[in-house]
């Protein structure tokens, strides 16, 4: 066992994955001898050499495109884009083919891949470095969204994602890519991709995050414990597909929901969070299903980004409101 | 001043339209039999393309893109690769792909709305037809990528239109491939349309084989209605590709003589007279010509021709015609490798669906 950041996490699993399977390449701008702009990758071409690890030229409309006809013909190949601002070119690739290709060919052809990158606020990063798309990705049929939001769940989600026979989208909360550290077992162990996880039970409010609101989410449930409230934290992880079942079971049991994501509100991930429990889970609420959000504008610089990003004081008080309902 | 850098691109031509040589013939087109083959791959070609419009216009079949006119394009292509190359077309590349053993039904599947006809018997590598323009060059680049990773002395061969040249991802494709020396080869169809939007309006080079230069590999034109200039340069290419020499761009300017597909009308766009003088230069008449006077074809012979691609076509169309539709279930159960659990409410969701709509069909 070895304590470890999220990124370490991840370069952990790329190893791993490539270790285990000569089929997994690495692939992106400066992957290479620089390690990547996080060194997610640092190291892994010493260890794979150059022939699976591969230093791309500047060409993000190519990346996933490139990794259709790789995996097409039997790679397994895991691409970087180096922030979420740079990764919508890969939007259209995932649309037209790598979500639709095992589809339209009925079988006959079908690309594996994995689209890492960094995403979300709260580091004080240029314009276009701090954006969370996660909504724009989980729209996308046939592709797989996943965030995980520790050191464990990155290096099992990883390697989940990696050994998946379709596409995923994998994004990365750099906020706390090195917040804190945690034991990691580097046992090959994966976790599932379409199950979320309950990272603390409560009786009386759920409370959903994923990314790096998890943290805000946790410590937000120990604020209102001393308040007497009861809140079970759900870390949505694999926001896509959702895992309705695990949602809909804790807001049985509590009555409350708030969600909790970086993300701008309208058709985010948060209406769909809650359009599930309103058609399925209506009759347990006790409360309206609120959300905590950024707002509908673009991502502000960093001096007024800390306003743009929920914060505790935000999450509490949403808590708070919820729990008025008796 | 200093030189850093000149270039210069070669037009190659075998036949002329008249079906005269410009040009002594390569040696694998002294064999009689290899230049029939490829004629009658382009007329059965030209016999599939007049069907599909026809079942298109009698409501039969949905929106299909003629490739009238660029048949010798397509074969030429196809014949110069090898089987275990892969074929990435856009959606006019129907002469490649039947060359290389797609079936007609299974192109009329396809167009005729069924997902199925992408599920060839043929070369179960070669990719589907791309219909967002372009965006396969990428996939190309991909697939010339595991070969080269691989060491296998495999080609990937990518067709498009002068239009996708105009594109972004099309040069980042090429750029790699220049870069890291891949085994593809770009065949682009300037067919001198892109819909409306004519091959001067594309571009403002001379010629769309100098963007290769760009990214350092060979660009070469040919005359696409000469199916020998097409088969010996794009080959010429495919072999050096394959040999580990890096990849290149084949421009073969050849003239749509169809309408864009059976949804446009390109008359409000373009003269007639701009057409009919293009059907002058059309590829299947001028190797007719040259292998009558080289006493390798016929009138009977071409009469049989005829008869034998109608028969394919009609039986093709028959098979077409009479296949069940797929299961609803199929739009759900192909999208992952195993249905995640999520998705089985929506799987149950469309099971209902059908009944339900069979149920209105009844009452």
């Amino acid at each position: 066992m070895t304590a470890m950041t999220l990124v370490e996490a991840v370069r952990t699993a790329l190893a791993r994955a490539m270790a285990e399977d000569p089929t997994v390449l690495v692939l992106g701008e400066d992957v290479g001898k620089d390690g990547g702009v996080f060194r997610a990758t640092e190291g892994l071409l010493e260890r794979f050499g150059p022939e699976r690890v591969l230093d791309t030229p500047l060409s993000e409309a190519l990346f996933v495109g490139l990794a259709v006809g790789l995996g097409a013909q039997g790679f397994k190949p895991v691409v970087e884009f180096q922030f979420d601002g740079f990764s919508y070119p890969a939007i259209d690739q995932l649309v037209n083919h790598a979500g639709r290709l095992r589809a339209r060919t009925r079988g006959r052809l079908s690309c594996p891949m994995v689209v890492r990158f960094p995403y979300g606020g709260g580091v004080r990063a240029p314009e276009h470095h701090s954006e969370s798309p996660e909504a724009f990705f989980a729209h996308i049929p046939g592709v797989r969204t996943v965030i995980p939001s520790s050191p464990a769940r990155a290096y099992g989600l990883l390697l989940a994602a990696i050994r998946d026979p379709d596409p995923v989208v994998f994004l990365e909360p750099k906020r706390i890519y090195r917040a804190v550290r945690e034991e990691v077992v580097d046992d090959g162990r994966a976790l599932p991709l379409d199950r979320c996880f309950v990272l603390r039970e409560g009786r009386d409010l759920t409370l959903v995050a994923w990314g790096a609101m998890i943290p805000v989410a946790l410590q937000a449930s120990a604020e209102l414990a001393k308040e007497g409230v009861s809140v079970e934290v759900i870390d949505i992880a694999t926001l896509k597909p959702l895992d309705c079942a695990t949602l809909l079971d804790s807001v049985a049991k509590t009555g409350r929901c708030v969600i909790v994501h970086e993300a701008p509100p309208s058709f985010g991930p948060g209406a769909e969070i809650a359009a599930v429990l309103a058609s399925e889970g209506l009759f347990s609420l006790l409360a309206p299903v609120l959300r905590v959000t950024a707002f509908d504008v673009p991502t502000p610089l960093p001096r007024l980004e800390e306003l743009f990003l929920p914060a505790l004081a935000d999450v509490l008080e949403a808590c708070r409101r919820a729990m008025a309902h008796r | 001043m200093v030189e850093v850098a000149s270039f210069r691109i070669e037009r190659i031509q075998y036949l002329r339209a008249d079906g005269t040589l410009a040009a002594p013939l390569p040696p694998w087109a002294e064999d009689g039999e290899e230049l029939v083959r490829l004629y009658r791959a382009m007329v059965l070609t030209r016999a599939y393309d007049t069907k599909a419009v026809n079942l298109q216009r009698t409501g039969r079949l949905g929106t299909v893109a003629s490739s009238l006119g660029q048949e010798a394009v397509a074969v030429g292509t196809a014949a110069a690769m090898r089987p275990q190359d892969v074929l990435l077309p856009s959606f006019r590349e129907q002469g490649a792909m039947l060359y290389r053993g797609v079936r007609i039904e299974e192109l009329l599947t396809f167009w005729g709305g069924d997902e199925r006809g992408s599920n060839w018997s043929g070369p179960r590598e070669d990719f589907p037809v791309c219909i967002p323009v372009g965006t396969h060059a990428p996939h190309a680049a991909g697939v010339a990528t595991a070969f080269k990773l691989r060491r296998e002395p495999r080609v990937a061969v990518c067709m498009l239109g002068d239009g996708a040249t105009s594109k972004g991802d099309v040069y980042e494709a090429w750029n790699l491939a220049g870069v890291w020396r891949l085994p593809m080869v770009t065949v682009v169809n300037n067919n001198q349309w892109a819909i409306s939007v004519p091959r001067s309006a594309q571009t403002a080079a001379a010629t769309l084989a100098q963007k290769a230069i760009a990214c350092g590999m060979p660009g070469v034109q040919v005359d696409g209605n000469d199916v020998i200039a097409v088969r010996e340069v794009v080959g010429r290419m495919i072999e050096r590709a394959r040999a580990g020499e890096g990849p290149a761009i084949v421009e073969a300017v050849t003239y749509r003589l169809s309408d864009h597909t059976t949804a446009d009308d390109a008359r409000r766009y373009r003269d007639d007279a701009e057409v009919s003088a293009h059907w002058k230069e059309e590829p299947i008449a001028r190797l007719r010509t040259f292998l009558t006077a080289r006493g390798l074809w016929d009138k009977d012979k071409e009469e049989q021709l005829l008869a034998w691609c109608a028969r394919e076509v009609e039986s093709a169309v028959e098979a077409y015609l009479a296949r069940a539709p797929a299961p609803a279930t199929d739009m759900i159960d192909y999208v992952f490798a195993e249905l995640p659990a999520p998705m089985r409410a929506q799987r149950a969701e469309l099971v209902r669906r059908v009944a339900r709509r069979a149920e209105g069909a009844e009452r």
